[in-house]
């Protein structure tokens, strides 16, 4: 469960604040998918980034699972980002050098899991994507959509209960982020909690609830 | 993380960037190997010169009249000579019992003659004990006999070269050859010495040393060679001579004595000196290899922003960042200095191969110091730019796409 209890983010750029985020209170339980929606430039991946873990509100308090991670160390947010949080991004984010199996395999290299426990899971993974054919395919040889696929296997390898997607189908055609939404959605039956940032209302339409955002604000 | 992982996640980024990889491994491989070269040139001088003055005799003690303060040091060149050492000094020194073999020396310079032909050279007065103190070897012949060492017999022993110039390949044994005005029955050739610290004995004719005196009309002896009876023994035989002589000069110490000893000792330390001094020259073109490394890194960390940016989204603590990248630079300039033990090694063998008679080697523990340096200068000119990818704001760096 994600519960955030007005939360601020401000950017100081030269002598002017931006507040990228003004005060989201916001409870998302386990299991929810949620689209998050709103122009350009309010806020919304400073949203989902601080949900990630990746980013430190200004103030406010941050409950994940019940336990306050904003007064955590960069160390053991690394550790609850790692168990806990799945992360898509819009330009895939892929390592050049390496092949799509080992870019999978590499949230389980970071945990220190054995080498054969790794193996087997990220075969299982690649089946998932539908990618079997292409694991030792290195990015520049797959398509966006492979590459996209491959992303959130490799979102997914952890097993963690939030999946979080800024923008995935943006770099993609409408048919191949239709198969990544889908690809998504499946996921979020199988019980893990979905957030997905996107600027398609077709898309935004699909989830359970949609979360507007506005100047930072969070506007229903 | 496991370090087999963290090994083999580094091997793959280094062999994603192979011209990165090359440069560095190049810079220090020749720091290595130019390191590596002066260590072994400087070792092997030193054993040489070590290995010479080893080979002038085994407990050998050296006489010299007048009084220097240092030990080891050159014999004093200018300065009165409060007073002469001669053969009854000589002489008396045998009275120690510490003492094995006593030859004094004599040494002056004249024109020799056989034949009509003739060179100046130098003579050199002494005892039949010479032979034992310098280790000496005969050719043909016999070196000079044993007797009283104030009877002035005329025979002598000749050098190589003396041989090949005065009598041209022509029988020497029992031929006469005037010195000054004097002759000499020739009696002996000595074996050629090859190259050898101090005196050239292949340049030289040996006399007794009462023939010396009268020869250059002098009482005084140029110096004193003494084997002591045992390493042990030596010490104990500087007190005796000092005592003797001491005696003998009314109670004034005016001699210098040097012990083999204290010659290899002062020698070792100046030869160590020197090959510490060029090695650590050697060694600024490992720090010039070492901040290499770190720009290069510095490069590769600005270069992988967003790779750094997704490790950490992914979960890597900033210890995994850190030795991932140090790692890398581990890697690469263990690679290096690989490469420039087997460079200085190919040098060494070269040189060998052009200087047989001069044996070079690289001293074992220049190997060990090779691998241990290459890799402290990796590591610490890596920390910087694993600390800077570690402190990379992860946003920011996913941001940079
Ligand atoms: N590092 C930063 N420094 C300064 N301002 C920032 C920074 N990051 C974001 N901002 C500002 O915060 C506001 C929100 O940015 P954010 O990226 O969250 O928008 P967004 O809703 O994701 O936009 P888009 O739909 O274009 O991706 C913007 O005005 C942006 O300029
Ligand atoms: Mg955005």
């Amino acid at each position: 469960m994600i519960q955030l209890k007005n939360i601020q983010r401000y950017f100081q750029v030269g002598d002017q604040t931006v507040r990228a985020l003004d005060n989201i209170t916001l409870t998302i339980e386990n299991g929810e998918y949620i689209s998050v929606m709103g122009p350009s430039g309010s806020g919304k991946s400073t949203l989902l980034n601080i949900i990630a873990l990746l980013d430190h509100p200004t103030s406010g308090q941050y409950l994940l699972n019940n336990q306050d991670v904003t007064q955590l160390d960069d160390d053991a947010l690394a550790r609850v980002r790692r168990d806990n949080i799945g992360f898509v991004f819009q330009f895939f984010h892929l390592i050049p050098r390496l092949s799509a199996a080992e870019n999978i395999e590499m949230p389980m290299i970071l945990a220190g899991i054995n080498r054969q426990e790794r193996r087997q899971r990220v075969k299982k993974a690649v089946a998932a994507v539908g990618l079997s054919d292409r694991a030792d395919h290195r990015p520049d040889q797959l398509s966006g959509g492979e590459c996209q696929r491959v992303a959130i296997a490799r979102a997914t390898i952890m097993r963690p209960g939030i999946l979080l997607a800024d923008e995935p189908t943006g770099n993609l055609d409408s048919h191949s982020g239709i198969e990544i939404i889908e690809l998504l959605e499946r996921l979020n039956q199988g019980g893990v909690t979905l957030i997905i940032i996107t600027h398609d209302q077709s898309l935004g339409d699909r989830a359970n609830r949609q979360i507007r955002i506005i100047d930072g604000k969070i506007a229903t | 993380m496991r370090a087999s992982d963290t090994l083999s996640q580094a091997f793959g980024a280094i062999r994603s960037q192979p011209l990165r990889a090359t440069l560095i491994i190049l810079a220090m491989s020749i720091g290595i190997a130019s390191v590596t070269l002066l260590t072994a040139l400087g070792e092997s001088a030193r054993n040489y010169i070590l290995y010479e003055f080893q080979s002038l005799g085994t407990h050998l003690i050296i006489v010299l009249p007048g009084r220097t303060e240092t030990t080891g040091g050159q014999p004093p060149l200018f300065g009165e000579t409060p007073r002469d050492l001669t053969l009854s000094d000589a002489n008396a020194l045998l009275q120690s019992r510490n003492i094995a073999a006593i030859a004094p020396i004599n040494i002056g310079s004249a024109p020799v003659s056989a034949r009509g032909l003739e060179r100046e050279t130098n003579i050199l007065g002494s005892t039949s004990a010479l032979r034992r103190v310098r280790h000496l070897t005969m050719a043909e012949g016999r070196f000079l006999p044993e007797m009283e060492s104030d009877k002035a017999l005329p025979v002598c022993v000749l050098g190589q070269t003396i041989k090949k110039e005065i009598f041209t390949g022509q029988k020497a044994l029992g031929q006469w050859l005037r010195i000054n005005d004097r002759r000499f029955r020739v009696i002996g050739v000595l074996a050629s010495e090859g190259q050898s610290i101090g005196v050239g004995f292949d340049e030289i004719v040996i006399v007794p040393v009462a023939s010396a005196q009268t020869l250059f009309n002098t009482e005084s002896l140029f110096r004193i060679l003494i084997e002591a009876k045992s390493k042990p023994a030596m010490y104990k035989a500087v007190t005796d001579i000092n005592k003797i002589i001491k005696a003998r000069h009314e109670g004034e110490q005016d001699i210098t004595i040097i012990t083999q000893d204290s010659i290899v000792s002062s020698f070792d330390e100046i030869l160590t000196a020197l090959t510490l001094t060029i090695t650590s020259i050697a060694g600024i073109s490992l720090a010039v290899a070492g901040v290499l490394v770190m720009n290069v890194m510095l490069v590769s960390v600005a270069q992988r922003t967003s790779e750094i940016g997704l490790l950490n989204a992914l979960g890597a603590s900033k210890a995994q960042l850190i030795s991932l990248f140090l790692a890398e630079a581990a890697m690469l300039c263990l690679a290096g200095a690989i490469l420039g033990l087997l460079l200085g090694q190919a040098s060494v063998m070269v040189l060998q191969a052009l200087y047989p008679s001069f044996s070079i080697s690289i001293p074992p523990w220049a190997l060990l110091a090779a691998l241990v340096v290459s890799l402290t200068t990796g590591l610490l000119f890596g920390v910087l730019p694993a600390r800077k990818a570690a402190k990379l704001d992860p946003v920011e760096a996913l941001s940079k796409r």
